[in-house]
């Protein structure tokens, strides 16, 4: 698995930023990351408002 | 003027963040002692983008020292109009519609105003510029590492206030926060709408299983434009159908509103969680929404952050100037905003934990138990008691919280 940020649909409004409860996504003005300490719960999937973002399976 | 790759900046008070609380916990702490402040914002402009609904009192402005300039209130509104899932309605006039909703504002407008009162006081600002660390030696907070324009830096300060909204950084860094259950995090989508057709004196909002554990609102903008938008609670989003297809549901349903354009989006995260246990460290406070104090019930997050933005100014002034930033010196902003804040924050929290169980049925016997009602304030006390004329039954859940 592994999270998808679609940035097409990316509206940066960090929905996704704030909920993380590993700290694993950053907002660097108008770029959203992810880093390798994510651990696919798929709380910011269900944060996002826009449907931006989505866990993929291998 | 551009920092360096590598440069050391030094500033005595140093704002994460560029909203309309980071620039007045700025201002007030500029105002109140001599020293260097200076606000860093990640984005290239105040203001811009928008990430709100523009609905709000006008009571907290005189305190805050703002004068209420038609600059940025777009319009005053006669009240509020709640709508229950089949229809029913109520109209809260504009004396007893609490303080959160009273005028519409341009937000936009009204963030770089925040910002002018703030360099008037002296205040230095850092635009296109990211915090990327906080600089933390044996527990203290230092200052934070930053990068602009392709630059890497340090910024050192005696005391740092983070101002850096929802999705603060600088509260996890500092290692402040917990993590927030689902239930209270609200995910929320707006359009701007034009073209519509609806009552442009009032704010609407509508309850129940259109917004799950939230609310749509339309706040008008002029008379045929409003703000369109909804919250919905993380808890109840099943991952079929996210925010903005909820609005979109909501839209299509309705002809007033689905023969609009929509001219702008909004998204955004809030938190609708109790009053966090600390929000300061050794050199550090957190104010406004990265030290969570969003009301539950509505979702608003600027009179709260707001009031505790003065506040945190005025105790980091007092602190630099008695060299003292210290976690326990800045318990003195603890206890002030505490003082102002957190029994409100605490009974509206568990109103909301409360009000979300709620279904559509009961959303509706409320409506109509309020409707019929001349209600000559808006408190819980004074909804509890009509509803419960009514519906006993239905109020006896809550009765246990008052």
């Amino acid at each position: 698995m592994s999270l998808e940020i679609n940035h097409d649909r990316c509206m940066h409004c960090a929905a996704c930023v704030g909920s993380c409860p590993e700290n694993s996504l950053f907002l660097r003005e108008f770029i959203l990351e992810v880093d390798e300490s994510c651990v696919e719960c798929g709380i910011c999937v269900k944060a996002c408002p826009i449907d931006a973002l989505k866990l993929r399976g291998d | 003027m551009d920092p360096n790759e590598g440069d050391i900046l030094e500033c005595d008070i140093l704002v994460i963040g560029g909203g309309p609380l980071g620039n007045t916990a700025a201002r007030f702490a500029a105002k109140n002692c001599s020293e260097r402040v200076m606000v860093i914002e990640k984005r290239q402009e105040i203001g811009s983008p928008v990430r709100c609904a523009e609905g709000i009192s006008l009571s907290w402005l005189d305190e805050l020292e703002i004068e209420k300039s038609e600059h940025f209130i777009n319009r005053r509104v006669l009240g509020a109009k709640l709508y229950s899932p089949s229809g029913y309605n109520m109209t809260l006039g504009k004396e007893i519609a609490g303080d959160e909703v009273g005028a519409v504002v341009e937000r936009d407008i009204f963030d770089k105003e925040m910002a002018v009162l703030a360099a008037r006081e002296g205040v230095d600002f850092m635009l296109k510029t990211s915090a990327l660390d906080v600089i933390e030696e044996e527990g203290i907070i230092k200052g934070v590492k930053a990068r602009r324009m392709g630059s890497n830096f340090e910024i050192h300060a005696d005391l740092v206030i983070g101002a850096d909204g929802f999705e603060s950084q600088i509260g996890r860094w500092a290692g402040l926060y917990g993590t927030l259950p689902l239930k209270d995090i609200m995910s929320c989508f707006q359009y701007r709408m034009t073209n519509i057709d609806f009552d442009p004196h009032y704010t609407h909002f509508y309850l129940g299983s259109e917004a799950p554990g939230g609310y749509i609102w339309i706040f008008p903008k002029d008379d045929v434009s409003a703000n369109v938008g909804l919250g919905i609670q993380l808890s109840q989003l099943d991952g079929s159908k996210s925010p903005k297809d909820y609005l979109d549901e909501f839209v299509e349903k309705h002809d007033w509103l689905n023969q609009g354009r929509e001219v702008d989006m909004v998204s955004g995260g809030v938190s609708v969680g109790p009053p966090p246990e600390k929000v300061t460290k050794d050199g550090l406070m957190l104010v406004g929404d990265a030290s969570r104090v969003v009301d539950p019930i509505t979702g608003g997050g600027i009179a709260n952050g707001m009031k505790q933005a003065k506040i945190a100014g005025e105790v980091a002034a007092e602190a630099i100037e008695e060299n003292d930033t210290s976690e326990e010196f800045l318990q003195r902003y603890e206890n002030r905003w505490r003082e102002r804040l957190e029994d409100k924050l605490w009974r509206n929290y568990l109103a909301k934990e409360k009000a979300v169980e709620l279904d559509d049925d009961e959303f509706d016997m409320i409506i109509d138990a309020l409707s019929d009602e001349k209600i000559e304030e808006m408190s819980t006390e004074a909804i509890l008691k009509a509803v419960g004329d009514k519906y006993p039954e239905l109020v006896e859940s809550f009765e246990d919280m008052l």
